[in-house]
């Protein structure tokens, strides 16, 4: 028994130690499995978790960046940043939120909607996320927040910058203005969404979308390091951000004031554009509001007042305004007749105040009729009869060339504003391809008073003014200014070398520049737009009978000191056919509903002795050009004039300083 | 002489003492130390509650541990079914009055410590089956009763910690038992058979898991399937683990675990924070640390006559061996999460007490090498 016990006992053993051996050798097998895979981790993908660690643990706050400011000539900031006091809580970092919040109401007075509102974004954002509870607290809110903060943890009173427009209403369509940053706004553009905090504010219509990505600025960085609740344990880095360049404007702020002042209560626009350099002294839209609004988001009350003013400020007339500019196509009407040859400044008209043609009858604006007219004659008085007879030998589509070498029909600037208008100046062509119908004669004819299909807005009257009062040479309107562009007399001097060139060279091609005019916009400045130079001048100087001669449209609002001595042409347009009867009745302009009354319009250019400005004058519903536009562009005039030298000093500054 | 006196069994105190295994005593030593170092990182440099507890839980058991290993083998021999039968009772208390922690229950309040029976029926599983083997004659360990019974002591266990629920500790209590089984000579067959039929119920088994131990299974096989959620945990662990590289961020600069990165750093993720603050280096040390620890404690076996300290050395090796493999494959992504301790490394009073109580068991042996159980 015993003898047997032991030998079983003995085999026990042996089977017990001999699979302990075999499982000691497995042991020895997962632990070099182990030790396998602490190699891999470890040494072979250090770098791939090493990241992945400074990943986890370092998160970046980018602050938001500084825009940049927008200056006009003369430096003046028109568009900057003031210093605001904010209000932002860091909701992780609040024991309890509700009561916080109930707390800083009652500090800050804020009301219960604003209040909701707030409860509602924070529920949107992740716990350390900053709350921004408000963009733009009083000085005595902020002083009463800092006296409570010490038992209000997670609230931070911050010393932030926004947007401020110190001119108002002024600048409003030209430079547009802030909002906060819309989901479509960061899809549209890549800038705004690797720069977007939350809160920031960007360009939503005019310069300041355009120029967004400029303005923008680049954001600060504050890198601390998080544990794994997103809670900052101590800061790591900080990289200050960069403002945002600074835009200087060729807008002279004297002039754009009293544009605006001059428009008050009309809806209208005025432009004033440097005959040379093209330079923008001033492009005003009336009605206007103020752009501050919008900065912390425009209350319903004020949105409704913008939205619902029958006067529609949110337009920008000047640029996305369509006006049928009446009376002051005439110059180019004449130009085009006298280019192509088709009348001799010597051709008489006489007008009876109407003309039948084509079986029907067309009116001239004086009822009595101007008598016998010829081409000077007709643009100063502005005689219709005139230009019906000769259109209706010039035709539309030669029209329609001269027109648009002189900037109608064409977008003013290249890409600045995006919601810029073309404006139509009508061809046979245009007319098949848009209507599918044929071109009636009868319309060349109410073209060639501005009337009918033709649309243009008031910057491009500005233009072809312009175009028209530097000799007939192509200029690059601009608004922002550039210290490598040429000086004045540079220009002049390229505008002599051009047409001596032109006169001199005997294979020059009109029908080739012609058409590189139309294709290409740059390519030809300061180049000639005319065949020959005395036809400009022949209708340079009937303007100048226009508002300097007896009988002229603008004689009443003349200046006769040599110094501001200018020359122009009115234009009255119809918004409404009139028939018949109120023709008539000829009725006065308060009798007429707001809405049928004409258009004023006026363009100008001067001094006329040695010019170097142009402007156009639009008033909507403002009755006729000669009575409603026209005098203001006296008293604008005047101003413009005032102001070049000390404008001229500026450049002579910038041109010593490049120098 | 020496053998004489030991083979009556009248060993001396001085004998006992010298007879110690010095080195296994230093392993441990080691390991506490280097586990209460570890603790200290977790509190990020301070002597916090953890701390403090696990030190002294380190130091009582440990001191406890080298005073019962002075136990003559044959009282462990002799209390080997009330230890599990006792155990089994404290699992019956704790899944009727147990105290409930984060969704389980598994702890029985016993005034002056939270025991978690689960914990000790690690060990108690071991020493009950070596018991069980010494007595029974090898021809008839493959016979049906005598795999029936062991078969009923394992899984009743298995199925209170199941039901705590604790999938962790049960799957480690059935590995500890079926490591013993094995070793004590049943037949092979019987180990592929039920796996097999384990492979084939698997499904089955599956379909009763909870949604969070499911969740668990899927997230191993992918854990960037819910990177926040699920996977959360071996990623973050991987990441520590791997920013460790070569020789590891330093003692206290581990930024995963001091930024709570890591989850249940103290406990099942011990080695997860001292392997990002030591690298490559510092945890082929303490592997091999375990290693020694896990080699004393089978040679002691291998040097025992009597069957159940044999059995019992051998089970308690391989039982650490598993602890330690499953819990560092889990913390590197080469397994699912399941909740298992690193023996003495992570904080938890029960498991440290139950492997001290393994370790006295172990020394006993060695003091009473030569001795033979009736």
């Amino acid at each position: 028994m015993i003898n047997s016990g032991s030998d079983t006992s003995y085999r026990k053993q042996s089977v017990v130690n001999r699979r302990m051996f075999i499982l000691s050798a497995a042991k020895l097998f997962v632990f070099g499995g182990i030790v396998a895979k602490l190699f891999s981790l470890q040494i072979n993908q250090n770098k791939k978790y090493l990241t992945l660690s400074d990943k986890n643990r370092l998160r970046e706050w980018k602050l938001p960046p500084i825009r940049g400011d927008f200056q006009d000539f003369f430096g003046n900031t028109i568009a900057g940043n003031l210093k605001v006091y904010q209000l932002h809580i860091i909701p992780e970092q609040v024991e309890n939120f509700n009561n916080l919040i109930i707390r800083v109401k009652d500090i800050i007075e804020l009301d219960q909607k604003s209040l909701n509102k707030i409860i509602k974004k924070k529920n949107s954002q992740k716990p350390w996320e900053t709350l921004i509870v408000s963009e733009n607290l009083t000085w005595d809110q902020f002083v009463k927040i800092n006296f409570y903060l010490h038992e209000l943890s997670g609230v931070k009173p911050v010393l932030s910058v926004s947007r401020n427009y110190p001119y108002n209403e002024n600048y409003t369509h030209l430079l547009g203005y802030v909002a906060q940053a819309s989901s479509s706004d960061l899809l549209k553009n890549d800038e705004i969404k690797k720069k977007h905090v939350p809160g920031l504010r960007v360009g939503k219509i005019g310069l300041e979308k355009s120029l967004e990505n400029d303005l923008i600025g680049m954001n600060g960085v504050q890198r601390y390091e998080v544990n794994a609740y997103g809670k900052r344990i101590n800061q790591i880095d900080h990289i200050e951000g960069k403002k945002g360049q600074s835009i200087k404007l060729t807008v002279d702020t004297k002039i754009q004031q009293k544009c605006n002042e001059l428009l008050k209560d009309k809806a209208g626009s005025i432009s004033v554009m440097d005959i040379f350099t093209g330079e923008i002294l001033a492009m005003h839209s009336s009605p206007s509001f103020d752009p501050n609004l919008f900065l912390y988001g425009i209350s319903y009350e004020n949105w409704e007042n913008i939205l619902n003013d029958p006067q529609k400020p949110l337009i920008n007339r000047s640029i996305t305004g369509l006006y049928p500019p009446g009376s002051t196509i005439k110059p180019i009407v004449a130009l085009s007749a006298l280019e192509n040859n088709i009348i001799s400044p010597k051709f008489k008209v006489n007008c009876t105040g109407k003309i039948e043609m084509y079986g029907q009858t067309y009116n001239c604006w004086k009822k009595k009729g101007h008598g016998v007219v010829n081409l000077r004659d007709a643009l100063k008085v502005s005689c219709d009869t005139f230009f019906y007879e000769m259109s209706r030998r010039l035709g539309v589509d030669r029209l329609n060339e001269t027109a648009k070498k002189f900037g109608l029909g064409n977008k003013v600037f290249k890409n600045i504003f995006n919601e810029e208008k073309i404006g139509l100046i009508p061809s046979t062509e245009w007319k098949k391809n848009a209507l599918g119908k044929s071109w009636v004669l009868g319309e060349t004819l109410i073209t060639g008073i501005g009337q009918g299909y033709i649309q243009t807005t008031p910057l491009q009257l500005c233009l072809m003014t312009a175009q028209l009062a530097n000799g007939g040479f192509k200029i690059d309107p601009k608004i922002i200014v550039n210290n490598n562009d040429p000086t004045v007399s540079q220009i002049k001097s390229i505008m002599a070398e051009n047409l001596e060139q032109k006169i001199q060279g005997p294979d020059f091609d009109d029908a080739l520049l012609d058409s590189k005019i139309s294709t290409s916009k740059s390519g030809n400045l300061h180049k000639p737009l005319f065949r020959n130079q005395e036809n400009v001048k022949f209708v340079l100087d009937a303007m100048f009978a226009s508002t300097n001669e007896i009988r002229g449209t603008s004689y009443s609002s003349r200046i006769i000191e040599e110094k501001y001595q200018f020359a122009g042409k009115t234009g009255t347009s119809q918004v409404k056919r009139i028939t018949e009867a109120q023709r008539e009745l000829d009725l006065d302009i308060s009798q007429i509903p707001y809405k049928d009354r004409d258009h004023a319009l006026y363009i100008a250019f001067g001094p006329y002795k040695n010019p170097r400005y142009a402007m156009s004058i639009l008033i909507e519903h403002g009755g006729s050009g000669g009575s409603a536009a026209a005098p203001l562009a006296k008293k604008l005039f005047k101003l413009v004039i005032d102001r070049h030298d000390q404008r001229e000093k500026i450049k002579q500054n910038n041109k010593n300083l490049k120098i | 002489m020496f053998q004489e006196t030991a083979l009556s069994g009248q060993i001396t105190f001085f004998q006992k003492l010298r007879s110690l295994d010095y080195i296994l005593l230093l392993c441990i030593l080691i390991l506490g130390l280097v586990s209460s170092l570890s603790m200290y990182s977790t509190e990020g440099g301070e002597i916090l509650y953890h701390t403090k507890s696990h030190v002294l839980r380190f130091l009582v058991f440990f001191s406890m541990m080298l005073i019962f290993s002075f136990v003559d083998l044959k009282f462990w021999h002799s209390t080997g079914y009330l230890f599990y039968f006792t155990v089994l009772c404290l699992l019956i208390w704790a899944s009727l009055y147990g105290v409930k922690a984060s969704g389980s229950q598994r702890w029985v309040d016993l005034y002056f410590i939270n025991l978690q029976p689960s914990e000790l029926m690690k060990v108690a599983i071991i020493m009950c089956f070596a018991k069980y083997y010494h007595r029974t004659q090898i021809h008839l360990v493959n016979n049906f009763k005598n795999l029936i019974i062991p078969i009923v002591v394992l899984i009743l266990p298995i199925l209170l910690v199941i039901s705590q629920p604790d999938l962790g500790t049960s799957i480690l209590i059935g590995l500890s038992g079926l490591v013993v089984l094995w070793l004590s000579g049943v037949n092979v067959k019987y180990f592929i058979y039920s796996s097999l039929i384990l492979l084939i119920s698997l499904p089955f088994v599956i379909s009763f898991l909870k949604p969070y131990q499911k969740l668990r299974i899927l997230t191993f096989f992918n854990p960037d399937r819910d990177p926040l959620g699920a996977g959360y945990q071996i990623i973050q662990s991987k990441i520590a683990v791997g920013s460790g590289g070569l020789s590891g961020k330093g003692f206290l600069k581990g930024t995963q675990s001091y930024l709570d990165f890591l989850p249940e750093k103290h406990t099942d993720f011990i080695f997860t924070l001292f392997s990002e603050e030591h690298g490559f280096i510092g945890s082929v040390l303490l592997l091999l640390l375990y290693a020694i620890i896990i080699y004393r404690t089978a040679r002691i076996g291998a040097s025992a006559r009597s069957f159940f300290g044999k059995l019992f050395c051998y089970g308690f090796a391989s039982s650490i061996f598993i602890f330690v493999t499953v819990n560092m494959s889990m913390v590197l992504g080469l397994l699912p999460i399941v909740g298992s301790p690193l023996p003495i490394m992570s904080y938890g009073g029960s498991s440290m007490l139950a492997t001290m109580i393994g370790f006295s068991v172990v020394m006993s042996t060695k003091i009473y090498q030569k001795k033979i159980i009736a």
